[in-house]
């Protein structure tokens, strides 16, 4: 069954930051809101529900519904790390697939504001009596002992692997891509951080872990996301304005990380993102340099680099030159996180995945304002969840609305 | 009953550290594809095979990356250099001692050997060995600059 009869009716995002008088309840109902409000839509028109929310309570869906309508449809609740968004709107896109209901919702949410380290930021004493536990049978704490098991450590690993193999790739390369996204970011409202940063000043920012300075980390923040996904049957039956606006979702791929040598050391953030590029090619049938935009998972600077070429933007090994060729640029030919992309817009984890949709409807819509990519009719969103989960959709704008 | 003294004990920090003759990690490795895993498994995550028998690895081996952790959890010095070492193909995840945590400092590719070091002896009288890499100072290399 061909993917074209899937759209987007509509989309919505809270701005992205420091929510300190809202919880998850609430940022979710706000994004839930306005995307139906986008689509044209009420939550008695809703068929099912996909809800991610990492870090809080269990059964955030149900929680989600009593505050903006239970109406006895099926809720999957959803978790896969740093893809629980993208996850919840695949499931949402199965739902569609499947003629399980007319019209589904999937909602993305987290409150991590001023939170430290996700992983690895607890203090971990070293025992008072040496006794073997766990899968190792470990006596003591291993993270920080026998490498790293946060997260900036972890990428800035992949990182210099990749520097390792390709000497190009040095730490003022990494930090100029920050430099990029930064910029990025000053055109962008819902941006958690929206301020220019220069390359001496991340240079010289607070190290995190070598080479990824702190405005070269993912900014820890909250927000919501939130998408109404139809078939083209469906469509077909709404208003000319609803038609207009629906984006063609011609690529869902959704992936877990396949066995590689080393994998078991170091993540292999690459292969998995590669395998999802792939099948959401062939699946929308476009190439790479059909995207007119691109929203990449930086969770990291070091990642972006990688993430070039994982997402077939570049030849292999090529991820400097066409970094240093100004491509990814705004004004390149394929411009990647004009959003200002994690480390500016922010990575409220769960919303992530639907928000980096979001921005590219937001410009195959035409809709973006003053960081409007003008004329973009494809564009690509991609995250990445350690563990690992990733996910790819491919964005149409048809030439002729249906 | 008569206390009996209790000879002076090691334990490693891992169990894939073993002590003797010499410390060395150990890897369990698939028969039929060969891929090698520091902790147990029941299926072997590359091809399926069920099968793993208990190889050495080489205490020699080679820095593919690294980084230097400068925010971490409260207690951990830091910074502290985390490393992937390539120990004759198998990748291994450590720390990097008898370095100074200063990228000027720590090359790609380097050479590397693993070092045992005491991590203290608790009440009972037992030394916990834990492990790391550091440097090979290649000897000579002076005079064939």
């Amino acid at each position: 069954m061909p993917l074209d009869d899937v759209w987007i009716l509509g989309i919505a995002m809270t701005k992205f930051g420091k929510h300190p008088d809202k919880d998850v309840v609430d940022l979710g109902a706000e994004a839930v809101s306005r995307a139906l409000s986008d689509g044209g839509m009420t939550m008695r028109d809703i068929g099912f529900l996909a809800a991610g929310n990492m870090l809080g309570e269990h059964n955030f869906g149900q929680t989600l519904q009593k505050q903006i309508g239970q109406t006895g449809i099926p809720v999957f609740n959803v978790t896969n790390a740093c893809a629980t968004g993208a996850t919840a709107l695949k499931a949402a896109i199965m739902a569609i697939r499947a003629e399980e209901c007319r019209v589904a919702l999937a909602v993305g949410v987290e409150k991590i504001a001023g939170a430290g380290l996700l992983v690895g930021g607890q203090r971990q004493d070293m025992p008072a009596e040496w006794r073997p536990s766990g899968r190792v049978g470990a006596v003591a704490p291993l993270d920080g002992r026998v490498g790293t098991d946060t997260m900036p450590g972890i990428f800035a690993q992949a990182g210099m692997e990749y520097a390792y193999r390709y000497p190009g790739a040095t730490f003022e390369v990494f930090a100029r891509i920050s430099e990029k996204n930064h910029a990025n970011s000053t055109l962008n409202p819902f941006a958690a951080y929206s301020r220019r940063f220069s390359l001496e000043e991340i240079m010289n920012d607070v190290m995190v872990a070598y080479p990824n300075t702190r405005p070269m980390c993912s900014a820890n923040c909250d927000g919501a996301a939130a998408a109404i996904v139809v078939s083209g049957a469906v469509l077909r039956t709404l208003d000319p304005e609803q038609r207009r606006r629906a984006v063609k979702v011609s690529a869902s791929v959704l992936a877990s990380d396949p066995w590689t040598e080393g994998c078991n050391a170091l993540p292999d953030v690459s292969t998995i993102t590669r395998q999802a590029a792939t099948k959401a090619y062939e699946q929308a049938g476009v190439s790479p340099q059909d995207l007119d935009l691109v929203e990449l998972h930086d969770c990291f600077a070091t990642a972006e680099l990688l993430h070039y070429e994982n997402l077939l933007l570049c030849p292999p090994g090529e991820a400097v030159p066409f970094f240093e060729s100004g491509a990814p640029t705004r004004d390149g030919a394929t411009p990647v996180n004009v959003s200002g992309g994690l480390e500016s817009k922010g990575h409220p984890i769960s919303a992530t995945g639907i928000a980096s949709i979001w921005e590219i409807c937001h410009h195959l819509r035409g809709e973006a304002g003053p960081r409007q990519i003008d004329g973009a009719k494809v564009g690509l969103a991609h995250v990445y969840g350690l563990g690992a989960s990733c996910g790819v959709h491919i964005l149409e704008r048809p030439a002729v609305p249906v | 009953m008569d206390e009996v003294e209790r000879p002076a004990r090691n334990i490693p920090l891992v169990d894939y550290l073993e002590l003797a003759p010499q410390p060395h990690l150990v890897a369990n490795e698939c028969t039929q594809c060969g891929a090698r895993y520091v902790d147990r498994r029941n299926g072997c995550a590359s091809c399926s095979g069920t099968t793993f028998r208990r190889v050495a690895l080489q205490t020699a081996g080679v820095i593919v990356s690294y980084t230097l952790v400068h925010i971490a959890a409260p207690g951990l010095p830091v910074p502290y250099v985390a490393a992937i070492v390539d120990c004759g193909g198998t990748w291994v995840r450590a720390n990097l001692v008898n370095v100074e945590p200063d990228p000027a400092r720590i090359e790609l590719g380097a050479k590397v050997r693993l070092v045992p070091f005491s991590l203290g002896t608790d009440a009972a009288g037992t030394t916990a060995i834990g492990f790391g890499f550091e440097p090979v100072v290649s000897r000579g290399s002076a005079d064939a600059a």
